[in-house]
């Protein structure tokens, strides 16, 4: 009877081991936890990730839209929470700011064989991250509402209001503008998109001195409070996903928010008559200016400096693995812009690609631009709110920057 | 109690609170006193899929050097303190000399986060605590008085709001004054104003903040009240009864003055309690007509990619002196009323 229990567990033990070795991008020991944001696409990138990864190795992962804020405590604890963090064009500062992350030319060489060039960023020299996707914020639109109104598809800001007017003076919607303003990171973010759009620098050439307080910034703001207009007037505390389940419900016609929310706008969950009916177009322009008015992203992966290199190995080849692999990305081809190799694009890329092709930013990475991005992100609701004029809410973000910034020690 | 049987009882809470409070207080004021050491900048060529550009980055061997010889930062004294973002010296000074008139100046101060914070909190604490007590005290009363077998359920409902963690139950609220929420729709209807919405004006989320916190904090009245009814000596009430007083007469007279320390006692954790106020701001995403110095802790924490540790430990600094300063009557006055019965 022993000896017959004794063969069984050996059994079990050689199938599971049998299993175990049949991870297809082949790391074989080590832990991988990864840190990233949390939108569909990337569950969708992680799934891959995870069978990527195999079962050999502990492997977790942790989504939460509040990775920015927790990535550099995360990273700077030695051995350091996770060992790979999702990253994009506007996280990475941050993290390299403070060297968190390591150069990856050794691993690419090794393991990267299947990357396209343009996946490689290099800062100096030296690769630190792998993109595997590029996203932008853009232009949503109801087909039948703006048909039914005799509206074309705008391609200017001044057209969106002009539309958005009409649409709720027509009795339709109340509300039919959506964007993501709420007080905070996305907030900020909107007036990114528009003050780059009018053609604005955030920093004095050379220096960390801020820049906004100029015609510019006040144009940028007052575009804003027009949207803000025809939007939810809780619109401070909508994020994108709140924006996203507007347009779901059918309360919206014409939104500006995340190619990436394609993956979940297009699905086929909610309603399916919005679904049939929700069409993508580029972002628009603003102010007369030629170049959308929103920024471009990449996002992509990154190795901690504090994890060991066997974690980082292990982490790498299973995130790379996903990060080229081709069937991943034409079996999603409308997730997103894959810039994996052998993509074949889908119907969803052409805005991110119309964006590039007409010269819009991508987000600034000057390493003091997050401190920038938290000033915007608190001193511009009063204004919106038409308690404070354009100029003063202006000088309270250049004030409260620099206040950050000295402490930071960049002025 | 002889002192020193005094000592060995207190001694373990004394140590855990020297241990626990005491000395991170002392490193948050050494850490408000400093600030990050100068970031090095170096110019790089970046590429990514959107092509090559020259940009800046720091320079992280030279910056961390720096941060070897001097790993507290740069000393700054109480620089942090002076700055915008808190106390703003330089700013009201300005103020004071170009404002033409109170209103303005009173407009210029308001507008500086620290005293936009400041005048939420102080709201929120002097709103708060007075129906708070109040409150408590007429559902201790009322629950007192119902009959033995009901008591069990009515005190077990009176504390949920109490149970129930803050940011649910801000969140459960929040959800209902959306616009298209049971409570945010009634509004509109009522009003009749299709445009109403509770959390779009400043002053209407104050309000629904406020509300919030005295539905949330009532029910810590009512349990230390409930508790103190229990303890009403029955022989003046029955004296008071015999020579025909009402209820409302044996109320004022009896057991409100019976009750007056634990009052007192109510006044102080509420007070203290609220002036730290922070979850109903998260969870009603009131950040943006909001401000409480508990959210600009966090703001410096968790807002900004990195820690600001000095401006996080000044505004620490200078919450706890502003409790200091707002119990001070009430201690004054539990001391002297404390000397006065010896």
């Amino acid at each position: 009877m022993k000896k017959l229990i004794i063969a069984l567990l050996l059994s079990f033990m050689t199938s599971g081991a049998y299993a175990g070795s049949h991870s297809p991008c082949g790391p074989t020991e080590g832990s991988i936890n990864i840190l990233a944001n949390e939108f569909n696409t990337y569950r969708i990138f992680m799934d891959e990730v995870k069978s990527c990864a195999g079962s050999e190795v502990d492997f977790s992962v942790t989504h939460s839209v509040d990775h920015n804020k927790l990535q550099v405590a995360a990273l700077s604890a030695n051995p350091s929470e996770f060992s790979a963090k999702l990253v994009t064009n506007g996280s990475i500062t941050p993290l390299m700011n403070d060297g968190l992350l390591r150069p990856l030319d050794d691993l690419v060489a090794k393991y990267g064989v299947n990357l396209n060039d343009n996946q490689k960023i290099t800062i100096d020299g030296k690769i630190y991250a792998v993109a595997f996707m590029a996203n932008a914020q853009h232009l949503w639109y109801r087909e039948s509402i703006l048909n039914e109104l005799g509206i074309a598809v705008p391609s200017t800001y001044e057209e969106v209001i002009a539309a958005a007017q009409k649409i709720k003076d027509s009795g339709k919607m109340a509300n039919p503008y959506g964007g993501a303003f709420k007080s905070g990171w996305n907030l900020a973010q909107e007036f990114v998109n528009m003050y780059l759009g009018h053609g604005g620098e955030f920093f004095k050439s050379g220096s960390a001195q801020p820049n906004v307080n100029n015609e510019n910034g006040v144009a940028a703001l007052n575009v804003m409070k027009k949207l803000t207009e025809v939007s939810n007037p809780d619109f401070l505390t909508q994020d994108t996903n709140a924006v996203k389940e507007e347009w779901e419900s059918g309360n919206l016609a014409l939104m500006h928010v995340w190619n990436s929310g394609a993956s979940s706008l297009l699905d086929d969950e909610g309603d399916q008559a919005v679904r049939a009916d929700t069409r993508l177009a580029p972002s628009p322009s603003v102010g007369g200016g030629s170049m959308p008015a929103t920024t471009l992203w990449w996002d992509g992966i990154a190795i901690a400096t504090n994890t060991s290199d066997e974690n980082a190995e292990a982490s790498f080849r299973a995130l790379v693995g996903a990060a080229s692999s081709s069937e991943l990305a034409n079996s999603n081809a409308d997730a997103t812009v894959w810039l994996i190799k052998d993509y074949k694009g889908g119907n969803t890329a052409g805005p991110v690609v119309d964006a590039a092709s007409r010269g819009a930013s991508p987000y600034p990475s000057f390493p003091h631009m997050s401190l920038m991005h938290g000033a915007l992100s608190t001193e511009l609701v009063e204004f919106l709110q038409g308690n404070e004029s354009a100029e003063k809410a202006l000088a309270d973000v250049e004030a409260a920057y620099i206040a950050k910034a000295t402490e930071q020690g960049f002025l | 109690m002889p002192h020193k049987t005094f000592f060995w009882f207190f001694f373990p809470t004394g140590l855990a609170m020297i241990l626990f409070i005491g000395l991170p207080i002392v490193s948050s004021f050494f850490q408000s006193l400093h600030i990050e050491n100068q970031q090095i900048l170096m110019e790089v060529e970046n590429c990514d899929p959107f092509g090559c550009t020259t940009n800046v980055r720091v320079d992280v061997e030279a910056t961390e050097k720096l941060k070897e010889q001097n790993p507290l930062g740069r000393f700054n004294g109480f620089g942090t303190y002076a700055d915008r973002n808190h106390l703003a010296f330089d700013e009201i000074g300005e103020a004071w000399n170009t404002s033409s008139s109170t209103s303005e100046f009173k407009d210029i101060v308001l507008n500086l986060p620290f005293y936009k914070a400041m005048l939420f909190t102080l709201t929120f604490c002097f709103a708060v605590t007075p129906p708070v007590i109040i409150l408590g005290f007429i559902v201790a009363l009322s629950i007192n008085t119902l009959a033995k077998s009901l008591k069990g359920l009515a005190i077990f409902g009176s504390i949920l709001p109490m149970i129930v963690t803050p940011l649910i139950g801000s969140l459960v609220l929040f959800w209902m004054i959306d616009s298209q929420g049971i409570i945010g729709a009634t509004i509109k209807i009522l009003f009749n104003d299709p445009n109403l919405s509770l959390k779009s004006s400043s002053t209407l989320t104050w309000i629904t903040l406020i509300i919030y916190g005295i539905w949330h904090n009532t029910p810590f009245a009512f349990i230390v009240f409930y508790a103190a009814l229990q303890t009403v000596p029955q022989d003046p009430i029955e004296a008071a009864l015999i020579d025909g007083a009402s209820r409302f007469q044996r109320v004022r007279y009896i057991v409100i003055p019976h009750l007056y320390p634990v009052a007192t006692f109510i006044m102080l954790i509420c007070l203290m309690d609220n002036f730290r106020v922070f979850e109903p701001i998260i969870g009603f995403s009131a950040e943006g007509v909001a401000q409480s110095l508990s959210w600009m802790i966090y703001q410096d924490l968790r807002n900004e990619n990195k820690m600001l540790f000095g401006s996080a430990g000044a505004t620490s600094m200078l919450t706890i002196i502003g409790i200091a300063i707002l119990l001070t009557p009430v201690l004054l006055r539990t001391w002297r009323e404390f000397r006065t019965e010896r």
